[in-house]
């Protein structure tokens, strides 16, 4: 019994040839479930239909059919059709025409054949939008920073425009929050750097210059480079990530038709926060990387803390220092603009906003790494 | 066999379901007859989308049996319960569309999962289901993000009909559309109800679509089911929430003329 019934849901396809006419007569269940078996049958059918004349299908056995194995018989169809063949369908139970007439309407129009560029054709026009992206992105940067020029003016004229409570708890997000991550991250480059230095140092007996190289490599350059990339990657993706999906809620659209400028109430005080946290973060995080240098040099180095404090003290100057913090606000601009730009860039979708957030992040880091190129230079040819 | 006897497509039994303390879905049973469209309907916060995400197996009842097609459902995890899931088709309220595929490649994508086809059979499928809900082939290539509210349901719909589905959950399929869009939108259930031998359970607002396109309607008050039958049935309930529903102002074409 239950072998007989599968017997009967297993899709065949009868070829009858009398002369040059052909009858197919379908049976079982032509249902999407048995898709790769009835795609087999009827290409097979379709390479034998090249040569006959007359095509007649008879659909009496067919158990069951859905659009899958109605399109397959319809292609049949068509194959003869289009080569002025004559096609018969007979035997089509009557709950099944409905479908059978309405798989007849669809497909019919031919797609438009779409213009392939060739090879070269197609890198140039790659190059070219790339190029021309680059040129946007410099013109969203610009644009961004104006914004909030403007904003920061408005804010200057009248100081009760500026939105206290926003500011306070980005300072708190951005600022307060990341405090311990960034003393732990800090404090382990600069025991790395202690220790590497220790190592390598020895051999040529310049242990004495390791708290040279870790003074000034963690006060001028490392601490704001490690501190501003922490941030981009922590804080200025969350940026990208909450203005994105406001964007894509349409909130934002929401309080500009109320007439409030977006960059003002959401923008500037991200920005002035992150301009506030940045500098801050980076004088702790300078500490817990001297921290750490000191450590590694008292447990791996053999030198005592006082004399340890006692070099730092000759090697590193109160310029060095300057040097360093001079930077973060800067590096802390360039993250917001960067963050808060690809986030008003989101669109509609879940994946843009995905997209727009790793721009954000990738961008700005590397933004941080040319801006402390441009100022290593900057502050060479000063002398400081 | 039992050719003469209405088959029965969705079978709910005593169904308990809460969150927490609150009891949303209170000792509920329901059968859905295979190749109707059975439209539910309920006040906002009533339970219909909490009935519907478990007949489906999203929500774990708490108690009671959900049976859709003779087949047991358990959580959406359970293996059962992911083998009928190719019997079926949801339309969800807004879509939900895989954004990063086109048109094409959402109507694909169960296709694609279930059976071992050519692409070109697939593209051709798909293309087919496209026309078949009354977009063209190309829209197939449009993203999500591209596509109209109505141009959504739509896409959603084709979907929700790629493996030819026994049963199709619609929830609130007309909500968001213009009438003209709504009605239109009605027509294709309607039609493809016919063509397909579908059973469909719409959950629904639109007085105007249960009015035209269901063949019966369950009102949901109070966690259970307050009123059952076609049109003419339940505006003769006398269940207070139902006569709220279907004798208030916006509900005044239902009522027979002269009455």
């Amino acid at each position: 019994m239950n072998e007989e019934t599968q017997l009967a849901s297993a899709p065949q396809l009868i070829r009858l040839f009398s002369g040059n006419a052909v009858e197919l007569r379908p049976s079982g269940a032509w249902i999407a479930a048995n898709a790769g078996a009835l795609e087999a049958l009827t290409d097979a059918a379709a390479l034998e239909l090249r040569q006959s004349a007359s095509l007649r299908i008879n659909m009496a056995g067919v158990a069951e059919i859905d659009t899958l194995g109605a399109w397959l018989l319809e292609k049949l169809t068509r194959q003869m059709t289009s080569r002025d063949r004559h096609v018969d369908v007979v035997g089509v139970s009557e709950k099944d025409e409905g479908l059978i007439a309405e798989i007849r309407e669809v497909n019919r129009s031919v797609p438009l054949a779409v213009e392939r560029p060739g090879l070269v054709a197609d890198k140039l026009e790659h190059v070219g939008r790339a190029a021309w992206k680059a040129a946007e992105d410099i013109a969203v940067f610009l644009q961004m920073l104006g914004a909030l020029c403007s904003a920061l003016l408005s804010v200057f004229r009248r100081p009760r425009s500026l939105r206290l409570t926003s500011l306070t708890y980005q300072l708190y997000k951005v600022g307060w929050q990341a405090i311990p991550i960034v003393l732990l991250i800090t404090f382990l480059i600069g025991a790395i750097i202690a220790q590497q230095g220790f190592f390598h140092f020895r051999k040529f007996g310049a242990d004495s210059y390791v708290v040279d190289m870790v003074g000034i490599l963690v006060v001028r350059e490392l601490g704001v480079l490690i501190v501003a990339i922490m941030v981009a990657g922590r804080s200025g993706s969350a940026y990208t990530a909450e203005l994105g999906s406001m964007k894509m809620r349409e909130e934002i659209d929401a309080l500009s038709t109320m007439g409030i400028d977006p960059i003002s109430v959401l923008v500037l005080p991200r920005i002035l926060a992150l301009v506030c946290a940045l500098p801050i973060l980076t004088f702790f995080g300078s500490m817990a990387a001297l921290y750490g240098g000191g450590l590694v040099a008292w447990l791996y180095g053999n030198m005592s803390p006082p004399i340890f404090i006692e070099r730092l003290h000759d090697a590193i100057s109160v310029t060095h220092f300057e040097v360093g913090m001079i930077k973060a606000p800067f590096m802390a601009l360039v993250i917001g603009i960067v963050a808060c730009s690809e986030g008003l860039r989101v669109k509609g979708s879940a994946e843009s906003l995905g997209r727009q957030t790793t721009t954000s992040v990738v961008k700005s880091i590397f933004l941080v790494i040319v801006l402390d190129g441009l100022f290593a230079v900057f502050f060479a040819s000063i002398g400081m | 066999m039992d050719k003469a006897a209405p088959r029965v497509a969705i079978r709910v039994t005593d169904l308990v379901v809460g969150f927490g303390r609150r009891v949303v879905i209170d000792h509920l049973s329901l059968d859905v007859v295979q190749g109707e469209i059975l439209g539910l309907v309920g006040a906002s916060g009533s339970g219909k989308s909490v009935l519907m995400r478990s007949i489906i197996g999203l929500l774990p009842p708490q108690g009671g049996t959900i049976e859709v097609m003779g087949t047991p459902i358990g959580s959406a995890s359970d293996r059962r319960t992911r083998a009928i899931a190719g019997r079926w088709g949801i339309l969800f309220q807004r879509g939900a569309l895989f954004s990063s595929l086109t048109a094409r490649q959402n109507v694909q994508f169960p296709l694609r999962e279930a059976l071992t086809i050519s692409d070109r059979l697939l593209d051709e499928i798909a293309n087919a289901k496209l026309e078949m809900v009354g977009l063209s082939a190309e829209d197939g290539d449009k993203f999500p993000a591209e596509l109209s509210g109505g141009m959504t349901k739509r896409v959603a719909l084709a979907r929700a009909l790629a493996l030819d589905p026994a049963i199709v959950f619609l929830d609130e399929p007309t909500s968001g559309l213009d009438p003209i869009s709504a009605g239109d939108f009605d027509a294709l259930i309607k039609t493809l109800q016919k063509t397909l031998g579908l059973t469909v359970f719409m959950v629904t607002h639109d007085l105007a679509s249960l009015n035209t396109v269901c063949d019966r309607i369950a009102a949901l008050a109070d966690g259970r089911i307050a009123a059952l039958g076609t049109m003419h049935d339940v505006l003769r309930s006398e269940h207070p929430w139902v006569r709220a529903y279907f004798r208030g102002k916006r509900s005044l074409m239902l009522q027979p003329k002269g009455s």
